[in-house]
């Protein structure tokens, strides 16, 4: 139960972090924490107490096995929330080159 | 046994093999990215027709990616919802590159264009396709991915500000969105759709499936600007260029979120009342609230994103109203919204094209130069208004009798309402940009080319055709299927399973 609660506090500290923070990087940071929470909560939910890798042998006996299907889709996860991290670190140096700075309330050329 | 129907991968494969090609070999042949573009996006259309004369002839197709069989392996299903969105999305995607053959020489290397524009396609196309949970979210990433980096192409400080917001705001609903599928997964321990219904279906109600419910409404609803999460659009869609804000706004939204939403929650949650209250409420909410931001605008192109806001609303209000016809008129709708609001965008970029800016204060009077841009522009309006013969009266006559017949009364005043107030910001639209005194400065303007009024003109005459699709005969094929597929709830499963080949 206390790993749930932590990795709940986990997210909840990405999102402090992306409603809170000012700094263009600190939100960025704030977003990868969070996508780290959704992983790991994921790879929770297949874990099972004591158990092994799926693998078989013939001498070995499983009684007790980890569900590999969250494994090996948080995989994927991972790789798709570096494309986008990638993707926003790009646009926040094309931003910091036009605004020279990184504070979100000197960016403001939108209304609304 | 039923063997395997190839046809469906193909979506998701000609638009990704379009974008590898165009990303290697583009750059050193000048007239290749449009070309490959033209190619790929035609292809696709030809094969999602082709797809709704299958489905009609032979019901559901269902592929197995890698012959590993549903529920073990991926799925790729072609329904009748999936077939009319495949036709929506591609049919918009084809033109828009017919347009984009001009439109996007202001811009330097074409190629980064295309390749982005298609992997954005094959995204759409792969959201809409895969009967996979997983694989949705995954298809639903790369098109936001690519839809990021497209709202920033121009790279000036706007855009560049716009696509951060987007960026962060889309990261944030893919959580909510991952977050709700790792619940179901642990309550249903499958990924497939169509496995998950039939789970779910025998489970019955539970609280899990409630909050997984909030989460996808937030997620989702955040793709397809639904009032609450409404804050990116209207700065996102303006800031690209508008061939791409024709896509974004004219199928992005709707693909990722509107398709998404009608699928998860009618095909595998189930329909519950209590949801249905709340679609309702947020299509309303969004209709009225998005007409009434819009009104006051004078940025030609930020008035026709708050429009969408408010489109949306009808089409979910149609959804929501869970009637036979109410759904129908939904989906119906979303196809003509999707036609006459990308033509809307592709003016407005015609319109930059020739004057150089968006602010509709200092247009006027160019329906003498531009009668083309001005024309089509007035047929849009017209079909965004409402005005009879034209598709968009046809499917607000069809919410609007829905809701009636559902007994909601209040809620097809304010759909009356925001018709009217989309009527009257659009007469500000033709009186300031088209009609009216013409200005010294616009005497050089010159008439869209050749490519570009090509795609106006075509998109103008779907809007004008568009009452053809309720016409008995071609209502079957095309929109009551799509209907129907949704209506059968969670029947879905037992369906897909019958044609697993």
């Amino acid at each position: 139960m206390i790993l749930y609660i932590l990795c709940l506090t986990l997210f909840c500290v990405g999102l402090y972090g992306i409603l809170r923070k000012r700094n263009i990087i600190k939100i960025i940071v704030g977003l990868i924490i969070a996508d780290y929470a959704v992983n790991l909560f994921f790879v929770l939910v297949g874990y099972r107490w004591e158990g092994r890798s799926p693998i078989y042998a013939s001498d070995a006996d499983i009684l007790n096995m980890v569900d590999p299907l969250p494994q090996a889709v948080v995989l994927t996860s991972i790789v798709i929330g570096l494309a986008t991290t990638a993707l926003l670190v790009a646009l926040a140096m094309r931003i910091y080159g036009k605004y020279g700075t990184f504070d979100i309330t000197k960016i403001r050329e939108l209304r609304g | 046994m039923i063997p395997q129907n190839p046809i469906v991968p193909f979506f998701v494969i000609i638009p990704l093999a379009g974008a590898f090609v165009t990303a290697f070999i583009g750059k050193r042949f000048k007239r290749l990215p449009d070309l490959l573009g033209f190619v790929s996006t035609l292809g696709c259309l030809l094969l999602s027709v082709a797809a709704v004369w299958l489905v009609r002839r032979g019901g559901v197709l269902v592929y197995s990616v890698g012959a590993w069989k549903p529920p073990v392996g991926i799925a790729m299903v072609l329904d009748g919802l999936t077939a009319f969105m495949l036709v929506t999305v591609n049919l918009v995607a084809c033109l828009v590159v017919v347009f984009s053959v001009d439109y996007m020489k202001r811009f330097t290397s074409k190629w980064k264009f295309y390749t982005l524009f298609l992997l954005m396609l094959a995204g759409m196309n792969g959201v809409v396709a895969t009967g996979d949970l997983f694989n949705l979210f995954v298809f639903l990433e790369i098109a936001s991915v690519a839809s990021y980096a497209l709202v920033a192409f121009g790279t000036e400080k706007e855009e560049l500000e716009a696509a951060f917001k987007y960026a962060v705001m889309g990261t944030v609903a893919s959580l909510f969105v991952l977050l709700g599928i790792v619940f179901l997964y642990s309550y249903t321990s499958t990924l497939n759709m169509a496995d998950m219904a039939v789970v779910l279906a025998a489970k019955g109600p539970s609280d899990i499936v409630l909050l997984v419910s909030v989460l996808f409404l937030m997620g989702f609803g955040l793709k397809a600007a639904l009032v609450p999460f409404h804050a990116w659009l209207p700065d996102a869609h303006p800031s690209a260029p508008a061939p791409i804000s024709a896509m974004l706004s004219g199928v992005l939204i709707k693909s990722l979120g509107v398709y998404a939403l009608c699928r998860i929650f009618y095909n595998v949650l189930g329909m519950t009342p209590k949801v249905a209250e709340l679609f309702l409420f947020l299509g309303a909410l969004s209709m009225v609230i998005g007409v009434f931001l819009a009104i006051g605008q004078w940025d030609l192109k930020r008035l026709l994103a708050y429009h969408s806001i408010s489109q949306i609303g009808y089409v979910v209000l149609g959804l929501g109203l869970a009637t036979p016809l109410g759904v129908l008129g939904g989906l119906f709708h979303l196809f003509n919204h999707s036609v006459f609001k990308s033509l809307l965008f592709l003016n407005s970029g015609s319109l930059e094209h020739a004057t150089g800016t968006r602010d509709l204060q200092k247009m006027g009077g160019l329906m003498e130069k531009m009668p083309v841009t001005g024309a089509t522009n007035l047929v849009a309006s017209m079909s965004i208004a409402g005005i009879p013969p034209f598709n968009g009266f046809w499917s607000k006559l069809l919410i609007i009798i829905a809701a009636v017949q559902a007994g909601r009364m209040g809620y097809a005043f304010w759909a009356v309402l925001a018709s009217l107030l989309t009527l009257a910001s659009f007469t500000k639209v033709m009186k300031y940009a088209f009609f009216g005194t013409a200005r010294k400065a616009w005497e050089g303007v010159t008439e869209a080319p050749f490519f570009m009024r090509c795609a106006m003109v075509l998109l103008a005459l779907i809007c004008m055709a568009g009452g053809v699709l309720l016409v008995p005969g071609v209502r079957e094929a095309f929109l009551s299927r799509a209907a129907a597929d949704v209506m059968e709830g969670l029947h879905y499963g037992v369906s897909v399973f019958r044609c697993v080949g």
